[in-house]
């Protein structure tokens, strides 16, 4: 069995699961947010009425709770989601409740890796399709709507099929302009929104054994616009010293068996990629920076799950030091704490000196909640992940989705810009 | 089970245009449909009726988790959505939450059904019976769990 498989037949208490088994795997950790949060009680009003009992979790210490989408309350139903969710949270006993404006707070899947709330080998789902972020710890990390996540907090487990695994292998470091972002834009490019569609999502080779943290957590966060159930990585020393550092310990890795096998297997060369974007309205419609460097933009969005971690934000910086942007450019790094170190290291006076706006951790734009959202016809480059119709604001603003340091580039000349042509 | 198709016809329809992001803080089933499929047809509100069928291509609802995608549709009437395949969380949220029947077609009831064509299905016989134009077309049988979960009304009322 490879990774994922293991964690699955573990989780169900099976000595072996093959692809396409169905099995109710027990969770280890489930998350909520200001969005699904307020789902899930709707779901728990509806089973009330029903005559189900909704009077205790299955284990509130396995549950923990983010505010990202609509903080700080965009306005008064956002307010009251707050509200809602801080009841809900605090008549559960859930006490892992990351409150804005109390200390360390962010987008979930920030907080899943910066806070460790997930380790390697975990069954890990959350109200959140972008919950596949986690998996680059070496956990099975899966998205669920608001039933499935009432389903699991009420018993402690859920269905899954289990998945086949298309595996991506990368071949040498990436160089210094290019980042995960291109790397897992080419893949999507390559096969599609749907192309590892109910799939597993498995990166490996020398390439991620060169790759931070970090940059993996790119590549699995979006595992999710390839359609795929969970994206994963085998967890090695970096893995165990990056959650050393948050306190975490006591957990049991999980690899491949020697014998494991892939239904099908990608081979890229980390010297051939190059700066990418994707442009509207698919994150699968990529192009080379370089190719479509005529575009003109209206603004520069660096923030989100995907784009806005601290190894995004001192990779914008080291473009914007000792320049200015030509457009509007916000920042908005993806947690408190990673906030706290880029002011440390100087990064938010180099932004600030570059004429950017920074603003509070938040989905925010990426979703097109508030705080920066897209008017009719605004061209926006951006590090977050998805560039539907209407994404990030008006159903006629357009995304072109890049890594952190082609939006900066981008800022900077206000042209979509490949950061070895910025002078 | 009879309704008139809605078709788009196109792939990828996301739920970012079935149900827009500004919206997800709502939460009242009668809102969300107000705006259900705004992002990519205005009019869907004023013209949908109880009972109706959509008909897309390929990669229906992907993209995010929301479930106010297929409550959306739902509380707009739409009993079932036709498409040649689903992104998997649409899938199971259509599903799992009793919402509606995320069915599978083939390219031939796909390219031959047009929008406002009366239709009926039959989850027994896994078929679609096209009444305007007096043709049948095969759907892809639920497998054996999925079958399960909407014969008892969702995953709550499951007992596995």
């Amino acid at each position: 069995m490879n990774i994922t498989e293991k964690i699955l037949a573990r989780a169900s208490a099976k000595s072996s699961v093959s692809p396409d088994d169905v099995v109710f795997a027990n969770v280890d950790k489930a998350m909520i947010h200001d969005v699904s949060g307020p789902g899930v009680i709707k779901v728990f009003e509806k089973l009330e009425k029903q005559g189900v009992s909704v009077d205790r979790l299955w284990d509130p210490t396995k549950v923990w709770a983010a505010e990202d989408h609509f903080v700080p309350s965009a306005d008064k139903i956002s307010a009251e989601n707050i509200v809602k969710l801080s009841k809900f949270t605090k008549k559960y006993g859930i006490e892992k409740h990351f409150k804005y404006g109390m200390g360390q707070y962010g987008i979930c899947h920030t907080l899943s890796h910066e806070e460790a709330m997930v380790l390697p080998g975990e069954v890990y789902v959350g109200g959140d399709s972008h919950t596949n972020t986690t998996g680059a710890l070496g956990a099975f990390a899966c998205g669920l709507g608001h039933t499935d996540v009432a389903y699991v907090l009420l018993n402690g487990k859920i269905w899954f099929k289990v998945p086949e695994t298309f595996y991506f292998k990368l071949n040498g470091k990436l160089s210094e302009h290019v980042m995960a972002k291109d790397f897992i834009l080419r893949i999507i490019g390559d096969i599609g929104t749907d192309g590892c569609a109910y799939r597993a999502m498995q990166f490996g080779g020398s390439g991620i054994s060169e790759m931070s943290v970090e940059e993996r957590l790119t590549l699995t966060n979006m595992t999710t616009e390839a359609g795929a159930k969970n994206g994963i990585i085998a967890p090695d020393q970096k893995i165990f010293d990056y959650l050393a550092a948050r306190g975490a310990k006591n957990y049991t890795p999980v690899y491949d068996d020697k014998n494991s096998e892939y239904a099908k297997t990608f081979e890229y060369e980390a010297s051939e990629l190059e700066p990418l974007v994707a442009k509207p309205y698919s994150p699968e419609n990529v192009a080379a920076a370089r190719d479509i460097s005529s575009i003109e933009l209206d603004k520069s969005y660096i923030g989100s799950c995907t784009g806005a971690k601290l190894e995004d934000l001192r990779a914008v910086a080291k473009i914007l030091k000792g320049r200015k942007v030509k457009i509007r450019t916000e920042i908005l790094p993806a947690a408190i704490s990673i906030y706290k170190k880029a002011l440390d290291e100087g990064l938010v006076s180099i932004f600030l000196d570059a004429g950017v706006t920074i603003g509070p951790p938040t989905c925010g734009a990426c979703c097109g909640a508030h705080m920066g959202v897209l008017a009719k016809d605004e061209v926006c480059v951006s590090t977050t992940n998805r560039n539907f119709p209407g994404r990030m604001g008006h159903v006629e603003s357009k995304t072109y989705l890049a890594s952190p340091l082609v939006a900066a580039a981008s800022a900077v000349t206000g042209k979509i810009t490949d950061p070895r042509d910025l002078k | 089970m009879k309704g008139n198709a809605i078709k788009y016809d196109q792939d990828n329809i996301d739920t970012d245009v079935i149900l827009p992001g500004t919206y997800l803080k709502l939460h009242d089933y009668a809102e969300l449909a107000k705006h259900a499929m705004e992002g990519l047809d205005p009019d869907f509100h004023s013209k949908v009726k109880d009972g109706d069928f959509i008909v897309a291509g390929k990669n229906f609802g992907c993209g995010s988790s929301r479930e106010h995608a297929p409550i959306a549709l739902s509380s707009s009437g739409i009993k079932a959505v036709l498409a040649l395949s689903f992104a998997r969380i649409f899938y199971r949220n259509a599903v799992d939450g009793a919402f509606l029947l995320p069915i599978e077609i083939g390219e031939d009831a796909y390219k031959n059904i047009s929008n406002g064509d009366q239709l009926e299905l039959s989850i027994e016989k896994n078929t679609i019976k096209n009444l305007t134009k007096n043709k049948e077309y095969k759907m892809k049988p639920f497998s054996e769990l999925i079958g399960k979960i909407i014969a008892s009304g969702g995953l709550f009322k499951y007992k596995p």
